[in-house]
């Protein structure tokens, strides 16, 4: 119940893009391109004292069994910013006033878990553009089925419905110390659990973490 | 036309004798201990200099950095840079130089008299100039075009390479790029913001000139590259 499904990690695939990474738990796959720091228009938004990080995360309409209706949504924009909330912790914005970082995050193929899958894939995307960062952030969904806690939530595990039913618990961390940058929950979970699921995130994490460094490291002489 | 002087100096002492180089992820550490002072792209954090970008991590005596491998272009002072006139104000121009916030061109950091109304027969619209930033405040970059080699580029052609990539297509003191002015024998201006500007005798040195950036702009990380074109030119 420790097992992620298995990761893959491939960075530079967006040429035109200054940094762009994807990621990958099993058959939930997530790219993410990174623009700029760049002017920042519509110019009312810009900020003399800080620049600011602009995600957008949506599914592909044909990434979900069911189509998913093109463009942005409640969930897409909701997923979006609290995306953005997840990376800005590690981010030093204050370097490049006036300006935006665009994020682009889209899951071409879904099966659960993807908000975190895109944030794996956006913080290695930042690096990739050069952008200062404190440390990189993994991420990785804690499940609760019935009673038994799994790491990384497919979407059979989600659609779990015996006992005490499914619980999805998102969660991003900075890959060194204790500073979890996410903390979302679907579903119920035993207050005493807790801190069993983020010892069980912090293990995943680390996983996480060697494969964003490796494909990061591996990007230089292609 | 040399108006990558002032890069040069920059140049030299990235590329002299780096004593140690590994490639590092935002957060890793590059070095422990209390001797080493943290330089450009790293951070002190206790007894460790930390990286805080994705880059080459580099050693020079005491002093840790990292140079940046890929990324957007941010402006620094005294960088030589390539952009295109966008507008004609009454007082200077405004000039794209591809990255945050336009470049301004007093019509004062003119080589010469210019007349404020007959000021687009000078540079109109669209025209391509080589300039070097010489301040950046708050908000807004002042450029200059006084000094040799900058000014309004005519004839050729310009096309981009990524601007973390600028250092070695010059080369340790201008090396690199001089090999290739000696074997097209184009003239080779290098904005610092990654766009290039050739001209030549003839097309076709030109766009050999080109191939010959392109392929050093694609094999960065190749040791020994100045000799290593040797043999490309002569292959090519």
């Amino acid at each position: 119940m420790n097992e992620m499904r298995p990761i893959m990690a491939k960075v530079g695939i967006i040429p035109n893009a200054d940094g762009s990474a994807m990621f990958s738990f099993g058959k939930t796959v997530a790219i993410a391109a990174v623009y700029g720091p760049r002017q920042l228009h519509p110019q009312h938004m810009q900020d003399p004292a800080t620049g600011i990080l602009r995600v957008n995360y949506d599914l592909l309409s044909f990434s979900v069994s069911d189509r998913k209706r093109p463009g942005p949504s409640r969930r897409s924009n909701e997923i979006s910013k609290m995306i953005e909330w997840a990376l800005i912790p590690v981010l030093n914005l204050k370097d490049f006033p006036n300006t935006v970082i665009d994020v682009q995050i889209y899951i071409p193929q879904a099966d659960a878990s993807t908000r975190v899958a895109g944030i794996n894939a956006a913080s290695m995307a930042l690096a990739h553009a050069g952008i200062p960062m404190k440390d990189l952030v993994c991420s990785v969904s804690v499940g609760k089925l019935d009673k038994e806690l799994v790491v990384d939530v497919d979407k059979e595990e989600e659609d779990f419905k015996e006992g005490e039913g499914a619980t999805d618990f998102p969660l991003a961390k900075v890959a060194h110390g204790d500073e979890f940058t996410l903390l979302q929950l679907d579903g119920k979970i035993q207050p005493e659990l807790i801190s069993k699921a983020l010892a069980m995130a912090s293990d995943a994490c680390d996983e996480i973490y060697e494969v964003q460094k490796k494909a990061l490291k591996g990007s230089v002489g292609e | 036309m040399n108006s990558i002087n002032e890069a040069h100096e920059a140049v030299e002492e990235e590329f002299s004798e780096p004593s140690k180089r590994s490639v590092v992820v935002p957060g890793e550490i590059v070095v422990s201990g209390e001797d080493y002072l943290p330089g450009e792209g790293v951070r002190r954090e206790g007894e460790n200099v930390v990286a805080s970008r994705f880059g080459l991590a580099e050693q020079l005596g005491r002093v840790v950095k990292v140079i940046p491998l890929t990324g957007a272009y941010v402006p620094r002072r005294n960088n030589v840079v390539i952009g295109r006139i966008t507008d004609v104000l009454h007082n200077g121009w405004l000039s794209d130089i591809d990255c945050p916030g336009n470049g301004f061109l007093p019509i004062a950091e003119s080589p010469r008299f210019i007349n404020q109304y007959e000021m687009d027969q000078f540079l109109a619209i669209g025209d391509i100039i080589s300039a070097k930033i010489w301040s950046i405040k708050g908000r807004g970059i002042d450029l200059t075009i006084k000094g040799k080699g900058l000014g309004k580029l005519e004839g050729g052609f310009i096309f981009r390479v990524s601007p973390s990539r600028v250092p070695r297509i010059i080369g340790r003191e201008g090396s690199m790029i001089g090999l290739i002015k000696d074997n097209t024998g184009c003239s080779i201006t290098l904005g610092q913001n990654g766009w290039v500007w050739i001209n030549g005798p003839d097309t076709e040195a030109m766009i050999r000139a080109r191939k010959a950036v392109q392929y050093i702009a694609d094999n960065v990380h190749i040791g020994g590259l100045t000799d290593h074109m040797d043999d490309w030119f002569k292959k090519n």
